[in-house]
């Protein structure tokens, strides 16, 4: 008999006589698992689809989306919509959905600003700067973030005073117990002129920029450019403004018997979750960041201090950009994760998605569309901020030669 | 992981079709005890003691049920759930009844495919403040930040009120009652209000009981009482005649220390509460046991009364440490609104 090795596949082995029987067939048992695999479950679907239609019926209840029109009932503690207890179920969904996403994308900058910080101090060679990053981090990482998250709550809670007594920074803005309380920028005709400003100040930088290296390429001189336009950056826009003839009116805090009226508001537990959030995840940067440093092959440090590059030139012009090859996927699932992980607000009832959406299926009852709503929209999110990431990844991909 | 259990809680739809078919009675019976839905703690009404022994005026209806059917007040196992968990656990058959300070509205009725049994307790909702304040009526909260549970009729009540009155206020609402009184003594908001029976019980729990007080405004109607599924009418029927035995217990006089005697009464009505067998004139026994009808053996409201008591027995065990008088939960023969439809 021949021996039949798996490289001799373009060659099929002469059947031997009487031939093999169709049920060794690997072919034929591929095709055959794979029909059984999907008609299981797509029995499975069936079953469940079925046995959830029967038992709705036998509870007098109807699987549809009708319910989002209803009137909610029910307040939020703090929206970036209009939003009260007339609204609809839906805007309170969605009211809840963009609270979410302020603090996934407040956490996601403030987090990665810290996690880059912290990472590149744990490779210090100052030890204690790489101690204490160290300490950081071991001690944040180990502890459970919905503990966290109530920690911070009774931290920013427990020493604020009452409204009565609220701190006050140049009488404009009030710190309390319920929250910290801001002017609210009205804007009226023609402020558009300071976005135009400040878009022409970002477009001139960005020339800037351009120029200034190919100054330093042609004669090696290196212009500071961000100490010339960041400054640019923040005054365009109120240039633009005085230039329109300041169109611009604040509505201040005003304390009012029991609270604050006027001015705009951050709730005490936006900021616990949001504080929360920042310092667990920032660990987890730090780690996915001095990791992807230390991916970056030690040649490539002493050829920057040969090249005559201070540490901070050589870090930021040559090891960061090679070690973003290495940190960006991770990273990405570190958002993914601090996205996520943003669903414990309502342990301290911040009215995010989780809260909406549970608040809206426990009013009016419609636990299976609201489940798929949540599952459809957190899914989006996440495959949103994958796209992002992707699409990130591949620029700084490209960067490289 | 709150998503995992909602998600759970909603999947047990999609498999649990022997379960929910099933009648409930034969599913309590096979397994032996009655799986009863209560809070997480609330003082009078469903409460665990460091050794998780519950006790209250809910806990003591799972009781009553579990005496009924099973012939064993102790034969119950309790399912603490948050005012948001408790209509899911109950629709997809985690629990055979709920029995949770729960009121029964319109919606809960017609949009949740439950059936509340009927109104065990009549409460309404009510505000408390720190005494420290000097308000004396809820007309002047305009502004105030108002502490409260998600998931109740409770945070749709607060936004009526304030709307009603063109009042503002500003919500702060947790889905745990222990954040809310927590929030609520930390000072991070200035009211607090539940079910005014809830705010009787709640305020022993903090430190300085004297420092709050209760406004006088009552703004809703909270019929409080037990839930059990649509569609198992059966069970329905034994939920609701345990609740009314117990009434109907208390406006014959028949109580857990006097039960034993009461069956040696000539009272019809009592004689058909009890199952008692009455003399033919030919002298054979004629039968009186309203029990079949339920599905249940002739001592199903003897084992009510003698395990766990009737109405007042029970009120009075559970709520007189909240110093909440009989008012509107007195028998409607004594001016109150419980009132038993008659046994025959
Ligand atoms: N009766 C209202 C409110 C019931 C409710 O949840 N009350 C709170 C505050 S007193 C409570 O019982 N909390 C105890 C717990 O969550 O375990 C309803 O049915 O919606």
């Amino acid at each position: 008999m021949t021996v039949n090795t798996p490289h001799s596949k373009s060659v099929p082995p002469p059947a031997p006589a009487g031939g093999v029987s169709w049920f060794y067939d690997p072919k034929i048992r591929g095709y055959a698992s794979q029909i059984i695999v999907v008609a299981l479950l797509l029995w499975g679907l069936y079953v469940i689809i079925g046995n959830t239609q029967a038992n709705l019926t036998k509870l007098n209840q109807n699987f549809g989306f009708g319910f989002l029109t209803q009137a909610a009932g029910f307040d939020l503690s703090t929206s970036l919509i209009e939003y009260s207890s007339t609204s609809t179920y839906g805007r309170a969904i969605f009211a809840g959905l963009l609270n979410t996403i302020l603090v996934a994308v407040l956490g996601i900058i403030f987090a990665t600003i810290i996690g880059f910080l912290v990472g590149v101090m744990r490779l210090s060679k100052n030890r204690v700067v790489a101690g204490a990053a160290t300490l950081y981090i071991e001690l944040i990482r180990n502890v459970p973030l919905l503990l966290q998250i109530f920690m911070w709550y009774a931290l920013v809670l427990k020493p604020l005073p009452g409204v009565k007594d609220a701190h006050s920074l140049f009488g404009i803005v009030f710190l309390s117990k319920k929250g910290i309380v801001m002017p609210h920028p009205n804007f009226g005709p023609g402020a558009w002129a300071g976005l135009l400003f400040l878009v022409a100040a970002l477009v001139g930088t960005w020339l800037f920029r351009r120029r200034a290296r190919k100054l330093q390429d042609e004669t090696g001189k290196i212009t500071p450019v961000w100490l010339i336009s960041i400054p640019i950056i923040i005054l365009s826009p109120f240039i633009g403004l005085a230039l329109a003839g300041w169109p611009l009116a604040f509505d201040y805090p005003e304390l009012k018997g029991f609270n604050f009226s006027g001015g705009m508001t951050m709730v005490p537990e936006m900021a616990a979750l949001l504080i929360a959030l920042i310092v667990y995840s920032a660990t987890f940067i730090a780690e996915t960041v001095r990791s992807g440093i230390q991916a970056v092959s030690h040649g490539q440090s002493e050829a920057s201090s040969a090249l005559g590059l201070s540490r901070g030139r050589a870090l930021r012009l040559v090891i960061i950009p090679q070690a973003m090859r290495v940190i960006i996927p991770p990273l990405a699932s570190q958002y993914l994760n601090l996205t996520k992980n943003s669903s414990l607000a309502i342990a301290v009832g911040f009215p995010d998605l989780m809260y909406a959406g549970g608040t809206v299926n426990n009013q009016s009852g419609k636990a299976i569309e609201v489940v798929f709503i949540l599952m459809v929209v957190y899914l989006s999110l996440s495959l949103f901020t994958a796209a992002f990431m992707n699409w990130f990844n591949s620029r700084m991909k490209m960067v490289e030669r | 992981m709150k998503f995992l259990k909602l998600l759970a809680l909603t999947s047990v739809f999609g498999f649990s079709a022997a379960a929910a078919n099933a009648a409930t009675l034969d599913d309590v019976k096979a397994k032996g005890f009655v799986q009863c839905g209560v809070s997480q703690g609330l003082i009078g009404f469903s409460n665990p003691d460091d050794k998780n022994n519950w006790t209250g005026l809910d806990v003591d209806f799972c009781k009553a049920v579990a005496a009924a059917v099973l012939g064993d007040a102790t034969k119950v196992k309790y399912s603490p759930l948050s005012a948001k968990e408790r209509f899911t656990a109950l629709q997809s058959g985690a629990i055979d009844v709920l029995s949770r300070n729960s009121t029964w509205t319109m919606s809960r009725d017609t949009s949740l495919g439950l059936s509340f049994v009927g109104v065990t307790y009549y409460d309404g909702q009510g505000f408390m403040v720190p005494t420290k304040l000097g308000i004396k009526s809820a007309k002047e909260l305009n502004g105030a930040s108002v502490c409260t549970q998600t998931g109740t009729t409770t945070e749709l009540n607060l936004a009526d009120y304030f709307k009603a009155n063109k009042m503002e206020y500003k919500i702060v609402a947790f889905e745990k009652n222990e954040e809310v009184l927590k929030a609520y003594q930390e000072g991070r908001c200035d009211v607090f209000t539940t079910d005014q029976s809830g705010l009787y019980a709640e305020v022993l729990k903090f430190a300085n009981p004297a420092d709050h007080m209760v406004l006088p405004e009552i703004i809703s109607k909270e019929p409080l009482g037990p839930v059990v599924r649509q569609g198992d009418a059966q069970w329905f029927n034994i939920v609701k005649w345990t609740y009314y035995a117990t009434l109907n217990a208390e406006e014959l006089g028949v109580t857990s220390a006097n039960v034993d005697d009461m069956k040696k009464s000539a009272n019809p009505e009592i004689q058909r509460l009890l199952s008692v067998a009455v003399k033919n004139p030919d002298g054979t026994d004629a039968d009186n046991d309203f029990g079949k009808g339920l599905g249940l053996g002739p001592d199903w409201a003897y084992n009510i009364v003698k395990q766990v008591g009737n109405y007042s027995e029970i009120f009075d065990r559970n709520l007189a440490q909240l110093k909440i008088a009989r008012g509107k939960n007195a028998l409607w023969s004594a001016g109150g609104l419980q009132y038993a439809p008659p046994i025959r």
